[in-house]
């Protein structure tokens, strides 16, 4: 069973954090299809958070049909996360890593590339917010 | 809301209880020796020898514990009242748990209700209890003082009234001041001075007191001065004695004409002009009502010179063609079925039945053995 | 669906000041609501008055359809802790308990004694020696066992170490997803409010400044940077909450329920601590601006 944290410094708000979570831990092979959530109770006894937020976050996983809901017993994932984007991981983290290497020979410390990546991913976002 | 209230109220409760079960204990070890005492010495003096001494022998015994039961029921009625009362709602408004207790499932009115009932109902039962067992012990003793009316103040039901006006005067304090100690202390104020003003400046209005008038007796009439908290003589006069009249309440004795005029000293020096002369002659007579005397042993010729002067104003206010003087007697009899025999027997007529209602608690009647005193008495 | 509390132009006078004015609320039910404020704001008014503790001086209140405090039933159905958490000094815990028996109509015995035993508590220990988190969590304690619809706290963990208010704010959650409980809870700390908040309501200088869904609110609140610009530029529907400008550069706290879609401007997503601070400091502004429009009367 996969346990959730809160980063309250993150500006993320708590129910869009499981959801991540969740994801990452599908992404990442930690939950695998047939297994169970974390029931309501127990992310609230270990989180401290309202229980509407964790049942918001379940039922937004439900509706991207990754985990679905048997009453009474609890919160189970459906399917293994297919991501046909999982194919271009691969070629991305080459590129990513090629990429640090330039970062690394023109001078940029870690904090600097850290930086740098955030702020671009930031604009590049907000660009398709605004 | 019972069950808390008792809950909260359980150590004070079984104190307060606990002590007065030990009053019980030592009043009824030495109630029935009194009783014995009285049977043997008192009720049976008149076939020997000098009642008034029997008397005096009698109310010497237990006199410590006399004094202090005393003390207990004027006291206990108004120390229960402050200290059950006061702290009722101000020590909850003080400690704030009068949020807790307000948002429960019972509604402020039956929370109020139940707590001041409950409470209020023990102090009275406190009281009620400690007065029936002090007048129970008290019985003989008060049949020998059957003329001391001051013993009203702790006997029967009213140290109850008292002690449920102690306690509504400190709940009203602990609401209006909520805090428990300043409530504590104005209740006690207010207490002392509202007992004070009932007995003086209350009581004594409440209904129209009986005027008596009395022949001046030479024999018990003394020469003096006096001085009380309420009034004082201003110089060596006249003192009658004060009649002996079972449990009235006697608030004046004075010395007047018919016309209601006073005796003025110019009138006395005048009709007595050998009296005073050596420095003032002690009275044969008893203490006014509640005075401080001041009686000096003095030669049998002096005594001679006072019995004189008063058997002259007597007669000079008497009767004849003038005024009469007389001595008039303001009091409240207090009349118990049985006791009728025992006073006044020229004039049964003496005992109007007006005066506060006769006590809760009798006695059983037993007729006083000796005769009445020495003073003639004649309705007016 | 009925609010769980509603208010209409509810104001409270003490002398010359208005602790409340003007407070016009609809909470619905369901939710864990937030009050936050500085303090003395009026949040322990508000919640005084929808207890009973307090009676308006001007407009209404009802709570679960009904005037506080009015029956037996009413006061059943709405728990209560008020701000450090106010025992019997000298009771025990299990007297504190028949306490809450004996008063209260609904009381579940069984869920008392074993979240007493949960707690750790020992039932004969005195509540003076208890500490500040144990008198809260006694508290609590009572004012849900007995079953009410509505919770009603008054700064709850204020005064707690962080241990002690993490375990009963963990309680608090527990105890709703449990029961299906409404929540209100006053801080005057946003972080606290945060994790278990679901609505949102300022006070502050005595007035309702903003109340909604934390979800609805941190949507429709954006800030804003940019070049400098005059405030009163911006289309309507944007609405300014907070400004601040350099000479060259503008940041606005801005509510809008539609997106920004202007160029011109840096959005970004702002926390709930944010929001609260804006609001708060777009009050005192007004208050300020009150009070020298008021001086300058005299």
């Amino acid at each position: 069973m996969i346990e959730f944290h809160l980063d309250t410094r993150s500006g993320v708000s708590p129910y869009l954090q499981v959801v991540h979570q969740v994801r990452q831990a599908l992404r990442l092979g930690f939950l695998r299809e047939g297994d169970q959530l974390p029931t309501v109770k127990d992310v609230v006894a270990r989180l401290a958070i309202n229980p509407n937020t964790v049942l918001k976050a379940y039922k937004e996983l439900e509706h991207a049909g990754l985990v679905a809901a048997r009453p009474g017993i609890g919160t189970f994932v459906t399917k293994t996360f297919s991501d046909p984007s999982l194919a271009a991981h691969g070629p991305l983290r080459q590129d990513l890593r090629r990429w640090l290497a330039k970062a690394r020979r023109a001078g940029l410390d870690d904090e600097s590339i850290e930086a740098l990546f955030r702020d671009s991913f930031r604009s590049a976002s907000s660009e398709g917010v605004a | 809301m019972i069950r808390f209230t008792w809950r909260q109220f359980r150590t004070q409760a079984l104190v307060v209880f606990g002590d007065l079960a030990v009053v019980a204990i030592v009043l009824a070890i030495t109630g029935p020796h009194l009783v014995h005492l009285y049977n043997t010495t008192v009720a049976t003096c008149g076939a020997h020898g000098d009642c008034s001494a029997a008397d005096s022998a009698f109310l010497k015994n237990d006199r410590n514990l006399q004094i202090a039961l005393e003390a207990l029921v004027v006291v206990v009625p108004g120390i229960i009242g402050i200290f059950w009362g006061a702290p009722l709602v101000a020590g909850e408004l003080e400690t704030g748990t009068f949020r807790l207790a307000w948002t429960q499932g019972v509604t402020r009115t039956r929370w109020l209700a139940v707590k001041l009932g409950a409470v209020g109902l023990a102090s009275t039962a406190v009281a009620g209890l400690l007065s029936l067992m002090v007048t129970w012990w008290s019985s003989p003793v008060d049949r020998v003082n059957m003329s001391n009316f001051v013993s009203f103040d702790y006997r029967d039901i009213v140290p109850i009234g008292y002690a449920a006006l102690a306690f509504a005067l400190g709940a009203t304090a602990g609401v209006l001041l909520r805090r428990t100690l300043p409530a504590m202390a104005t209740t006690l104020v207010t207490f002392v001075l509202a007992r004070v003003a009932l007995t003086h400046w209350v009581r004594p209005h409440l209904i129209t007191p009986v005027h008596l008038d009395l022949a001046l007796n030479p024999a018990s009439t003394g020469y003096g001065s006096y001085s009380t908290l309420f009034s004082s003589s201003g110089g060596n006069t006249l003192q009658p004695s004060t009649p002996t009249i079972p449990n009235a309440w006697i608030t004046a004795t004075q010395i007047e004409d018919k016309a209601g005029r006073g005796l003025t000293t110019q009138y006395l020096r005048s009709a007595c002009p050998k009296l005073g002369g050596n420095g003032g002659p002690g009275g044969g007579g008893r203490g006014g009502a509640g005075g401080s005397h001041q009686t000096s042993r003095v030669s049998a010729g002096a005594q001679q010179v006072l019995q004189d002067c008063v058997a002259k104003v007597g007669k000079t206010f008497h009767g004849g063609g003038g005024v009469s003087a007389r001595q008039p007697v303001l009091g409240f009899p207090m009349v118990r079925a049985g006791d009728l025999p025992r006073c006044c027997p020229p004039s049964g007529r003496f005992l109007p039945l007006v005066g506060p209602p006769p006590p809760l608690l009798r006695r059983s009647a037993e007729p006083k053995r000796h005769p009445p005193t020495s003073n003639t008495s004649k309705v007016g | 669906m009925t609010a769980v509390l509603e208010a209409s132009g509810l104001g409270k006078r003490y002398g010359r000041r208005w602790a409340l004015a003007e407070c016009t609320l609809a909470i619905p039910p369901g939710h864990v609501v937030g009050l936050v404020g500085p303090n003395g704001a009026g949040k322990t008014t508000l919640l005084q008055l929808a207890v009973g503790l307090l009676v308006p001086t001007s407009g209404t209140i009802e709570v679960l359809g009904a005037r506080p405090a009015e029956s037996s039933a009413q006061l059943g159905r709405v728990g209560y802790v008020a701000q450090e958490a106010p025992t019997y000094a000298g009771l025990s815990v299990a007297d504190h308990l028949h306490f809450g028996a004996w008063l209260n109509p609904g009381w579940d015995n069984h869920m008392a004694e074993h979240r007493i035993e949960q707690l750790g508590l020992d039932p004969n220990q005195r509540a003076r020696k208890l500490s500040g988190g144990q008198r809260a969590q006694l508290a609590l304690t009572l004012a849900i066992a007995k079953r009410p619809e509505l919770l009603i706290l008054d700064e709850p963990v204020a005064s707690l170490d962080p241990l002690a208010r993490r375990e009963f704010l963990r309680d608090l959650m527990q105890a709703v997803a449990e029961h299906d409980l409404s929540v209100v809870l006053s801080s005057h700390l946003v972080a606290d409010l945060e994790r278990v908040c679901d609505y949102l309501i300022v006070l502050c200088a005595s007035r309702v400044q903003v109340t909604g869904e934390v979800e609805e609110l941190l949507a429709t609140h954006h800030r804003l940077t940019g070049a400098r610009r005059d405030p009163s530029t911006l289309p309507a529907g944007q609405e300014v909450v907070e400004a601040s400008h350099t000479d060259v550069q503008s940041t606005l706290l801005v509510r809008s329920d539609t997106p920004i879609l202007d160029p011109s401007w840096d959005v970004e997503q702002v926390s709930m601590e944010d929001l609260v601070l804006a609001y708060m400091s777009q009050a005192n502004n007004a208050e300020r601006g009150r009070q020298s429009s008021l001086s300058a009367l005299r």
